[in-house]
């Protein structure tokens, strides 16, 4: 783990002192992205231009579907580019001072932030044990000609196979270390995926929702390890559509809506704020459409609409 | 009974023959493509033609045999690197289209007329025009010997010398493969059969991991080239598409993603075919099936048993039941 002097009170305390607006600057940021756009034919599915993510904290990316949320996870982690916009500055983002617009996945998790993702990628004909192995960064026999020299990788690997053996005793998958990783539960292999990304003792851990498809009783106990992740100093950022999760762990929420980052702040104060309820459930939420609906009011709304598209 | 330990002789032969030999080292180089990397090599008698002209053609220009065979392997290496560059960050398909469409252009090249002062056309080259300093090479004494049952002459063009130095190749690529099987490394290519994107999320390169394999896998197969060409000829239709397939089938035979399974499937393929078609030729009368209608059964047969093995038990004869049991 990074060394980090970590009291959340004191976080929590600074954050609470930021002005709650989007792109606004934090007092150590690790990760800082500008102007990153991009493009799916017509349609501009992410369009940020600034973002300050603070080290050590849990930061929430929120906001309604299709709101940007995984694309702009997936430029960040390199498994996507921005599109080159005109008459723009180029994209650029930096991770603990090293620039990273133009690199790939790979040499992004190299550098210490590691991504989990929506839809579990175990790997599911190896063995729980080989999938945490895999997630190691400091094997020397990965390398074709070291790998045929047992000596020379062996007693690496003996640390890395007790570093594994105490994740997943962590993560309560210690009786599954042998068997295929294609036979755990879907929150198992949450479980398992989230182990194998600690493996190369990440700096920054980015998870792409967490939650889903995990029952009720495992929610709480991946919520606990988000937040010991947190307490051990590794610095979080996760999308979630689930609010009370959100509510529960993060320190600092974002929130997205069609591309853009429409808010930031404090999760108690942002969760409530008229941008965020609007963005998710529409500026006429709290018009009862059923039962109460009028001519008058569907007028409104329908010039409202005209209006909008013009 | 004659007829029987005649069997097993010509049994016995034909595992332990050169050509054998030959499918088994391109079906290892295609285990470590498909079977380990998942790479949809469909391509694999190219890398033999590659490798095996390589060989054959640098020799008769006179280079010595160590570099001919270092020659044979760059570009066996070379043909790698060429076909996996454009491709492999593609989806698999890709990869399958482009190497069976290059290795059907070399071989239309190699048979080209205007190409028969170097490639031999057609026909192809004897192996007695290049064997001389492999020949020379043999610390066997002049003579035939009488092994098994087998008689072959200790040097020569179909011998015991060229037996050797196969099986012992056999042998060497087996060993190679279980050492880079059990690392690491190995490791790192099975993730990527499994999830390049995992595997890319963790800080591992599926680009140049599936390089590497390819170019590994492409060299053994370059060497089954070489061994194929040693006890007569090279030729560029005795490594067409029926070639590859019959890889394929060998691989799925005894099991992909296990060390010995391209070993067993080749001699496999061999000998199953030899005993089908001489009992069939023993036991049933030539005017119900002849000689050459039952070679035609032993293939319709084998692939009979393929479609069983593929139904009833995908992973092969030696493969793992958990490797495929959650295969999605």
């Amino acid at each position: 783990m990074t060394s980090y002097p970590y009291d959340r009170a004191a976080l929590r305390a600074s954050l609470a002192g930021l002005e709650q607006r989007p792109g606004v600057a934090k007092p150590d940021p690790i990760l800082v992205a500008d102007n990153v756009v991009r493009r799916f034919g017509g349609m501009t599915a992410v369009d940020v231009d600034h973002l300050e993510v603070q080290r050590g904290a849990i930061t929430a990316l929120i906001g309604p579907n299709g709101a940007g949320k995984t694309t702009f996870f997936n430029l960040l982690t390199g498994f996507d580019r921005p599109t080159p916009a005109t008459g723009r500055e180029r994209a650029s983002w930096s991770f603990e001072g090293r620039s990273f617009s133009r690199t790939s996945a790979t040499r992004v998790a190299r550098s210490g932030m590691i991504r989990t993702f929506q839809l579990t990628k175990a790997l599911t004909r190896m063995s729980v044990l080989d999938n945490m192995l895999i997630g190691a960064a400091n094997q020397p026999g990965e390398n074709l000609f070291v790998g045929l020299v047992r000596p020379l990788w062996a007693k690496r690997e003996r640390e890395n196979v007790e570093r594994a053996e105490e994740l997943l005793r962590r993560f309560k998958l210690d009786k599954k270390r042998d068997d295929m990783a294609g036979g755990l539960s879907g929150g198992q292999k949450k479980l398992l995926e989230m182990a194998r990304a600690l493996m190369s003792n990440p700096s920054m851990i980015m998870l792409d929702e967490p939650m889903a498809g995990v029952n009720p009783a495992l929610t709480q106990s991946l919520l606990e390890h988000i937040e010991s992740l947190r307490d051990e100093g590794t610095t979080v950022l996760f999308v979630e559509h689930d609010m009370h999760m959100v509510r529960h762990i993060s320190d600092w929420v974002v929130v997205m809506a069609q591309g853009k980052i429409i808010a930031e702040g404090l999760p108690e104060d942002v969760m409530g704020s008229r941008a965020v309820i609007d963005a998710y459930l529409g500026a006429h939420h709290d018009q009862d459409l059923g039962d109460v609906i009028n001519t008058e009011m569907m007028r409104t709304i329908e010039a409202e609409i005209e209006e909008e598209a013009r | 009974m004659d007829f029987w330990t005649g069997l097993l002789q010509a049994m016995l032969q034909t595992a332990l023959s050169p050509v054998t030999a030959a499918f088994v080292i391109a079906a290892i180089g295609l285990n470590i493509h498909f079977g380990f990397t998942g790479l949809m090599n469909i391509g694999q008698a190219g890398f033999m033609l590659v490798g095996g002209y390589g060989f054959v053609i640098s020799v008769m220009n006179g280079v010595g045999l160590f570099p001919a065979l270092l020659i044979s392997m760059a570009a066996s290496a070379a043909f790698a690197l060429l076909l996996g560059i454009p491709t492999v960050k593609l989806r698999g398909d890709y990869l399958a289209i482009v190497t069976i469409g290059a290795a059907e252009i070399l071989r239309m090249t190699a048979r080209l007329a205007g190409l028969s002062h170097i490639t031999g056309g057609p026909s192809g080259i004897q192996s007695t025009r290049f064997r001389e300093q492999f020949n020379a090479l043999s610390p066997l004494p002049e003579g035939r010997t009488t092994f098994l049952g087998l008689d072959y002459f200790n040097t020569g063009v179909d011998d015991w010398w060229s037996r050797i130095v196969a099986w012992a190749f056999v042998g060497l690529f087996l060993l190679i493969t279980w050492l880079l099987i059990r690392s690491p490394w190995g490791r790192v290519l099975k993730g990527i059969r499994e999830d390049e994107d995992a595997v890319r999320s963790l800080g591992k390169s599926p680009f140049s991991y599936k390089l590497q394999a390819l170019i590994i896998g492409g060299v053994m197969g370059g060497f089954g080239g070489i061994i194929m060409s040693l006890p007569a000829t090279i030729n560029p239709d005795g490594m067409s598409r029926a070639t590859t397939f019959n890889l394929w089938m060998i691989l799925l035979l005894g099991g992909a993603a296990t060390i010995l399974g391209p070993l067993l499937g080749a001699i496999l393929f061999f000998v199953v075919r030899l005993v089908i078609t001489s009992v069939a030729s023993q036991y049933v009368p030539a005017s119900i099936l002849n000689a050459q209608q039952a070679e035609i059964l032993a293939w319709i047969l084998i692939g009979f048993m393929l479609m069983l093995l593929v139904i009833f038990r995908p992973q092969g004869i030696l493969g793992n039941k958990k490797e495929l049991a959650f295969n999605d």
